[in-house]
């Protein structure tokens, strides 16, 4: 098989199989820093077994976020090398920073987090929390700043690489160039950077939200744990809402960024073949062969107007690259709008129990709390799909060319662009880097097939045994409280809330004591 | 300061993350290494895990630290390396995805096969993290296949039987694997008690008869066999130093377990690593990867290395990183001091 493809295959499933655990880890991490904070402020029992529930699952999930991190880092250099080259010297920076700030952070205050519950004060143990939670948002910072480096470059300039003696590297008659780092701040702001940053961080906060929702219901349907429960719900509840709404906002922000930046890959989400005004599909099934999108559903014009503002208004389409310059079409299509469509369900299915809560009756709807609990698959499928999404609509690109303003100007007028050439320097102000000229010169195909083998053996029994680990630590519960008294504190407005919710019935409390099937040995062995 | 000195710094400053990786994820796979010979009950074992638990995942950072700064700083020298290991570095990912599960999951089921897996597991997973590490290092002192490209040529056991050093890399791994076990059996006597820590305590003395055996014989390999080796000593004898420190640090180790003070022996022993860990940078610069088919293919700090502005940038983020994770490293490392208990928190 061609090591281009095996290549992309193994990233692909090592970036994904990685991908599972970090959004899950920085969302868990905030509602763990309010569970902890409710703890610290009230003082209430319930709190603090909530929060060392949560601590326990948030520290499996870390530890295989970790595992299968590493090996994202190695690849770069193993699979990439020409590409690892081509882009080190801008990289280096926020390597280096994600390195110093955010994984230090975030491992050294996790030995607190898990391991120093008797060791330390509860303010140092919620201080932990808190460092580990900002730790796992600064590495998404940084590394989601040098992906969008490679989406839309800027603060960068291409130079001649030298050999030792300060003169330029030829090798085969060919002169070597990378990417050189002309202002660190422009490349930490660079055109997507921030809006894709949001979004990202928007998307893990809904993924520990959603997780958080789907075990709390599950535990209320089969009436166990319902104090904590409940707790956590009214918590949870308008986290998923809140950050569900802005996922549209900065989703949104990003396509009218992309329309500018990446045209090509904006068409290719929108199946949007021919320029001209642009149409929202709802689904469909493009086909790159006849140029059309088939079985679809379309709003007429609304892609014109989400971009630009006026339904008439052009929108670039795959007509105007050369061949050679456009990205796989289905594959980005159809994820992209599954992402949507994940979107939407988030905001319906949040924004209805935000509402039922804030009626106070969402603890009643069972139907609703059945709907929570294999939603949590849908997050982590949204989280992939973006991914997908955003990654192979910038194909067949490792480094996005960044367009001068003549090419610009030739798309608003319609005017087809030649080959994205290097040396094209009329419509490419800065090269870009083709996925296929990134590859390790000294890799052979035959290595990367069984790398891959055992990376999708060992992924696999991970998966696994995560998944079984989890299931085991979710029926075990939390730690249940023996005096849960609802001490009422000055301020505590919300809180008072979430408190009052428990039983309508004015039998607060009563599941606790009533079903010993929800005594469980206090501490219940090893974790 | 000039670009030269930049890049010197840089040079130095992976030198200090790797000796920093070395020293406190060496006794993290040396607690791996000899954990089913020292540990022989359940409880034993889950103190031995427990003895690293908090801080094995700190101490991985030295690596994934390391590995971005050596991207950052030196890309060429990063892309000849990591390329050029690929079947040993996925060989390595793979241990250390499995020395991470092992712990995570051990004591997740109380079942007498699932915990013997995960015991074993640990053990093989520490073990070929350690030996795949000191490979690499007698790859690089030995030299490589490299072409013009900076791209190496040869193959997969080429990198444990050099064509030109014979089984260098592999007496380099071997010499890995009895450091780190030693390094492992000192830091055990420290964290435990009873019959564990007399246990830990025998283990301790073979293991450093083993290393020092060891090390007596890849010196006089090296002196021998690896002219690279001592091509910067030849030039620069005051070098000659580094190595002398070297047999101190390592002779005052069985002083200090004779005198019943094993944190003195586990400073030793630390000592031992960060002198080796230099020994190996002094004879090795100014290249990262010295071509045995033609001197001026070799990888070194000069073309390898990123802008003066990276390197720049780098230094400011630094020094601005490096007093905040020392402070709360020895704050952490404080929290967890002395003997290992478990409690619920534990693995």
């Amino acid at each position: 098989m061609d090591i281009e493809i095996l290549s992309r295959l193994q990233f692909a499933g090592t970036i994904m199989f990685h991908y599972i655990f970090p959004p899950l880890s920085i969302g868990l991490g905030l509602l763990m820093v309010i569970f902890e904070g409710m703890w610290l402020k009230t003082g209430h029992a319930i709190w603090e077994a909530t929060a060392r529930f949560w601590t326990k699952v948030f520290a499996l999930n870390f530890a295989l976020g970790v595992a299968t991190g590493i090996v994202m880092e190695f690849e770069f250099g193993t699979n990439w090398a020409v590409y690892s080259r081509f882009v080190g010297d801008v990289f280096g920076s926020a390597l280096a920073a994600e390195g110093i700030f955010a994984f230090f952070l975030e491992s050294g205050f996790l030995a607190v987090l898990v391991f120093g519950w008797d060791r330390v004060s509860r303010k140092v143990h919620f201080l932990s929390t808190t460092m580990v939670f900002f730790g796992s948002m600064f590495s998404a910072v940084w590394i989601v700043i040098a992906n969008s480096w490679q989406q839309t470059p800027a603060g960068s300039t291409i130079r001649a690489m030298l050999d030792e003696n300060g003169n330029p590297l030829i090798i085969d008659g060919v002169p070597q160039v990378r990417a050189e780092i002309a202002d660190f701040w422009a490349l930490v702001f660079n055109p997507s950077s921030m809006d894709r940053l949001s979004h990202v961080l928007i998307a893990a906060f809904i993924t520990g939200a959603f997780f958080v929702m789907s075990v709390s219901c599950y535990y209320l349907i089969r009436k166990r744990h319902t104090e904590f429960a409940k707790r956590c719900i009214t918590i949870a509840v308008p986290i998923a809402a809140l950050f569900s709404l802005l996922a549209l906002l900065t989703g949104h922000d990003q396509a009218k960024t992309i329309s500018v930046t990446q045209p090509a890959k904006l068409a290719a989400f929108e199946g949007h073949f021919d320029s001209g005004p642009g149409d929202l599909y709802l689904w469909g099934w493009p086909d790159a062969e006849t140029g059309e999108v088939k079985y679809g559903v379309k709003i007429p014009g609304m892609l014109s107007f989400l971009v630009h503002g006026d339904f008439d208004d052009p929108i670039v389409g795959l007509d105007m690259f050369h061949e050679d310059d456009i990205p796989p079409i289905w594959l980005p299509f159809q994820v992209y709008h599954l992402m949507i469509g994940c979107g939407m369900f988030f905001i319906a299915l949040s924004c209805l129990s935000l509402f039922f809560l804030w009626r106070r009756t969402l603890f009643e709807k069972r139907w609703l709390l059945l709907i929570w609990v294999p939603s949590i698959v849908l997050p982590f499928i949204a989280n992939e799909a973006g991914w997908i999404a955003a990654e192979v609509g910038r194909q067949p690109w490792i480094v996005y060319p960044t367009l001068t303003a003549e090419a610009r100007e030739m798309l608003a007028e319609q005017r087809p662009l030649p080959r994205l050439d290097h040396d094209n320097e009329e419509i490419v102000a800065l090269r870009g880097l083709r996925t296929t000229e990134g590859l390790s010169d000294a890799v052979k195909a035959e290595q990367v097939l069984w790398s891959i083998l055992m990376f999708g053996g060992i992924y696999i029994l991970l998966f696994v045994l995560w998944l079984f680990v989890l299931n085991s630590k979710i029926h075990h519960g939390p730690d249940e409280v023996a005096e849960p008294t609802a001490r009422r504190e000055k301020g505590a407005k919300f809180f008072d809330v979430a408190t009052e919710y428990t039983d309508p019935s004015g039998g607060r409390f009563a599941e606790l004591s009533d079903e010993p099937g929800n005594v469980e040995e206090p501490n219940g062995g090893p974790a | 300061m000039s670009y030269d000195i930049l890049t010197v710094i840089w040079f130095f400053l992976l030198g200090v993350l790797l000796i920093g990786y070395a020293i406190l994820d060496g006794f993290d796979l040396g607690v791996g290494i000899i954990h089913p010979f020292v540990a022989k009950d359940d409880r034993q074992r889950r103190i031995t895990m427990n003895s690293i638990g908090p801080l094995w995942d700190g101490n991985e950072v030295w690596l994934v630290t390391f590995g971005g700064a050596l991207f950052a700083a030196f890309p060429n020298a990063y892309a000849t390396v990591f390329s050029g290991f690929y079947s040993a570095f996925m060989l390595l990912l793979f241990a250390l995805i499995f020395r991470a599960v092992s712990l995570e999951f051990r004591s997740k089921v109380h079942h007498r096969f699932w915990r013997i897996v995960w015991d074993w597991s640990f053990f093989g997973a520490s073990g070929v993290a350690a030996l795949l590490f000191g490979v690499a290092g007698g790859n690089l002192i030995a030299g490589l296949a490299i072409n013009e490209g900076g791209d190496y040529t040869g193959t997969m056991m080429h990198q444990l039987w050099s064509p030109t050093a014979g089984p260098y890399p592999l007496v380099v791994g071997l010499i890995t694997v009895a450091l780190f076990a030693m390094h492992g059996g000192i830091y055990l006597y420290l964290k435990t008690e009873g019959e564990l820590q007399e246990r830990a305590h025998k283990a301790m003395w073979t293991l450093f008869g083993v290393f020092l055996t060891l090390y007596i014989f890849a010196t006089m390999y090296t002196l021998q066999a690896v002219p690279n080796a001592t091509r910067n000593f030849e030039a620069h004898p005051w070098l000659w130093i580094v190595p002398v420190l070297n047999v101190l640090a390592i002779t005052n180790i069985p002083r200090a377990l004779h005198l019943g003070r094993p944190l003195y022996a586990f400073l030793s022993s630390c000592a031992t690593i960060a002198a080796l860990a230099t020994l190996f940078a002094a004879a090795i610069f100014p290249n990262f990867v010295v071509s045995t088919t033609d001197a001026t293919n070799s990888v070194n700090i000069w073309n390898a290395r990123s802008s003066e502005k990276t390197l720049g940038i780098m230094l400011i983020i630094a020094l601005i990183g490096i007093p905040c994770v020392l402070s709360y490293t020895v704050a952490i490392y404080w929290t967890f001091r002395g003997k290992v208990t478990l409690d619920h928190s534990s693995y």
